[in-house]
């Protein structure tokens, strides 16, 4: 019994020196294997990038920083289990994800718990913000935003009046599939036909469905995985309608799935926006290439940004602080003041978490093997709704 | 609706044949052991999924250096076919022979292992894949030669020359397989074992090797519906074989578990039954039903098949002779 009493008594003092040592840990989650991986890493590289950079300034402050990168797999029972580690582990004072909403907003709550605060590059599903969670934040636009400016840039833009809508199910895709029809509808448009489906290979049964209702465009709410082999089977089988989609597109493997020749023209929104449109993105995606050997996409931006948002938030608790390592809860209230100017735009939350001016970019695929010619149609900058 | 219904049906009921005969050639996998062994082999969906991923590494590295497209499809079907049975043998012999040596009578092991080689070997594929080549996603490569389309009766029908060559090569499999299996001594033999294995091994013919020669054929079979699925679908992932091998198992079972010709209907009733169900649910259920809903159609229909006809479609009722 006493032996098990020093024990017990020696890891906790372990636990609590660990605990307080001068390591500061952030954390990124995002799908780093499975379908999703080629977004998911960009998100894990994007904020590696940011913390190597900002290792120097933190050891000043007598801080040593490192990276936890979790993979969640898109899956969001992996997300919930990953939280609950990440919020044992007391180092941990900031996470850069996830890309999935529906990863996101059951981790999230697991984070709340400890106030254990969460900046997102990539979550559009508005419920992640709308919980008025104060630990959760994100620096892209939101589908309830993204899903009606793609509606009303098919109906003003290209001018078409009949669209069948696809989408896959999830928080994302249903989300933003319902979103555009709801604005498309009210615009005086047509949506010939709403389908769901999680199938990854067999796309005939809709693809007949599709020949029989020509309609003039397709709208297909989902991920780069479902809709690359969709369009390559749509366009063998002789239909050439144009397609759109969300940032779910936003890949290179897209355009290896579907082949070039199908994926060009194909117009997606984003609310990464390209590496063009960002004009100090130049030096930051030579230092990405130099140190990972592939080119930074969109949400490798925008990770970079998000990480810099908690960096920034950690350097102004540690002063707040009096030098020393600051609470979960003093570091999420540091992100929400944050005002900083980031390569994707200025930086700064609403009281609910969302970016306060968010841009959305209409894009169309240029099919020449390389996704940083994808060329940009129209951005729209739009403030988060106020609900 | 009728009239949107009858515009489309030749085109649905083609493509419905060209699922069909890839369930068939699947389902065979399934009744053929299950005819030896009255085991039900679950990693079946697995091997027809490295068919196909053999059959996209054939394409990726030796369609540079054999330019006709037929003939590098004939490679890739033998090379899928090989692989797929090679694969299926091993399983056998490493996951279900030691089973038999043991006797035991409770047929649930043998079939929790075949779910736990299942498991076993999507991982391992997707672990080969994404050291070998870090891709998740494996895509077909397109060949120009097989990229043709044509139309028939005016438009009604678009073929893809893809889908003639699935269709031409599953009823070559299949009428190569009733052949052997009713004309040759191994056919014998393997409807023997399937009768009656202990009366079989006292006639002289050796269970085990029989055994594994009916894994053999059948897992090479389920090898090439999984090159000929890759061409037609061209894209897949370590995943792609389990819903394939389900809907193929039902398929077996429609048509009466452990009877080939069974097998061979039952493929094409249930690739018939969901493409059609695919295409027109929403439209037959003026849009309350989607096209996600085709599989719970289809597996109803077996349900309500095995409630009035357990036996299967062919199927004989084997009565218990106390």
């Amino acid at each position: 019994m006493r032996k098990i009493g020093f024990l017990v008594a020696g890891v906790a003092a372990l636990g609590l020196a660990l605990a307080q040592s001068n390591v500061i840990k952030i954390a990124t989650m995002s799908p780093l294997s499975g379908p999703q991986a080629a977004l998911g890493e960009q998100i894990k590289l994007g904020a590696e990038l940011a913390i190597e950079e900002a290792k120097p300034r933190f050891r000043q402050l007598g801080f040593e920083l490192q990276l936890v990168p979790y993979d969640d797999q898109a899956n969001p029972d992996v997300g919930v289990a990953n939280a609950n580690r990440m919020i044992n582990d007391p180092d941990i004072l900031g996470l850069v994800g996830t890309l999935n909403s529906g990863v996101a907003i059951p981790a999230s709550e697991v984070l709340a718990r400890v106030n254990l605060v969460m900046v997102s590059p990539a979550n559009t599903n508005p419920v992640v913000t709308d919980r008025k969670l104060p630990n959760v934040n994100r620096i892209v636009g939101r589908d309830d935003v993204q899903g009606p400016a793609a509606a009303e840039f098919v109906y003003n833009d290209l001018k078409l009046r009949r669209v069948f809508v696809i989408h896959d199910k999830t928080a994302y895709g249903q989300g933003l599939a319902e979103e555009f029809r709801k604005r498309f509808e009210a615009l005086g448009g047509r949506v010939v036909a709403f389908i769901g489906t999680e199938e990854q290979s067999n796309f005939v049964p809709i693809i007949n469905q599709i020949r029989a209702q020509n309609p003039q465009l397709i709208y297909f709410g989902g991920v780069y995985s479902q809709i690359g082999p969709f369009l390559k089977q749509l366009r063998e089988r002789g239909l050439r309608m144009p397609l759109m989609s969300g940032d779910g597109l936003d890949s290179s493997e897209f355009e290896r799935l579907a082949g070039s020749q199908n994926a060009k023209g194909a117009y997606y929104t984003t609310v990464a926006g390209p590496v063009s449109a960002f004009s100090q993105a130049k030096a930051l995606t030579e230092r990405f290439k130099a140190k990972y050997g592939k080119d930074i996409e969109g949400f490798g931006i925008y990770a970079y940004d998000a990480a810099r948002v908690i960096l920034a938030a950690l350097e102004n608790a540690i002063k707040a602080n009096g030098g020393k390592k600051p609470t979960r809860a003093q570091v999420a209230q540091e992100v929400r003041k944050v005002k900083l100017e980031g390569i994707t735009g200025t930086i700064e939350f609403d009281d609910k978490g969302d970016i306060k001016k968010a841009k959305y970019f209409v894009m169309q695929v240029a099919g020449t093997g390389n996704w940083a010619d994808n060329k940009l149609i129209k951005v729209i900058e739009v403030a988060a709704p106020q609900k | 609706m009728l009239e949107q219904i009858l515009v489309l049906l030749p085109q649905v009921l083609f493509d419905g044949f060209i699922l069909g005969f890839i369930y068939a050639m699947i389902a065979l996998g399934y009744t053929m052991v299950y005819g030896v062994l009255e085991l039900i082999n679950f990693a079946h969906s697995e091997i027809f999924m490295i068919g196909a991923v053999a059959g996209v590494e054939v394409f990726r590295y030796l369609a540079p250096l054999i330019p006709n497209g037929y003939l590098l499809l004939a490679v890739a079907v033998v090379v899928g076919a090989a692989v797929a049975g090679l694969t299926a043998i091993l399983v056998e012999r490493m996951a279900y022979r030691p089973l038999r040596r043991r006797g035991t009578t409770n047929r649930l092991v043998p079939l929790v292992t075949a779910i736990g080689v299942s498991f076993f070997l999507q991982d391992l594929v997707r672990l080969i894949e994404g050291l070998w080549h870090n891709e998740f996603f494996l895509r077909m490569r397109t060949i120009e030669d097989l990229e043709g389309a044509f139309t028939l009766f005016g438009g009604a029908i678009f073929i893809q020359t893809k889908s003639v060559i699935v269709i031409v090569v599953s009823v070559l499999m299949l009428w190569g397989l009733t052949y052997l299996v009713n004309r040759t001594k191994l056919g014998m033999a393997i409807r023997a074992v399937a009768q009656d294995l202990s009366t079989a091994s006292l006639m002289g013919i050796n269970p085990d090797q029989i055994i594994s020669r009916t894994f053999l054929i059948g897992g090479a079979l389920g090898g090439v519906a999984g090159v000929l699925f890759a061409l037609i679908y061209t894209t897949i992932n370590p995943y792609v074989g389990f819903l394939p091998g389900i809907k193929a198992f039902t398929a077996a079972v429609l048509g009466g578990i452990g009877n080939i010709p069974g097998a061979m209907l039952g493929g094409l009733v249930l690739g018939q039954l969901e493409n059609f169900f695919g295409t027109y649910l929403p439209i037959l259920t003026a849009g309350n039903f989607g096209t996600e809903y085709k599989d719970v159609v289809a597996f109803l229909i077996l349900i309500f098949i095995l409630l009035f006809r357990p036996q299967g479609l062919l199927g004989q009722m084997v009565k218990e002779k106390v």
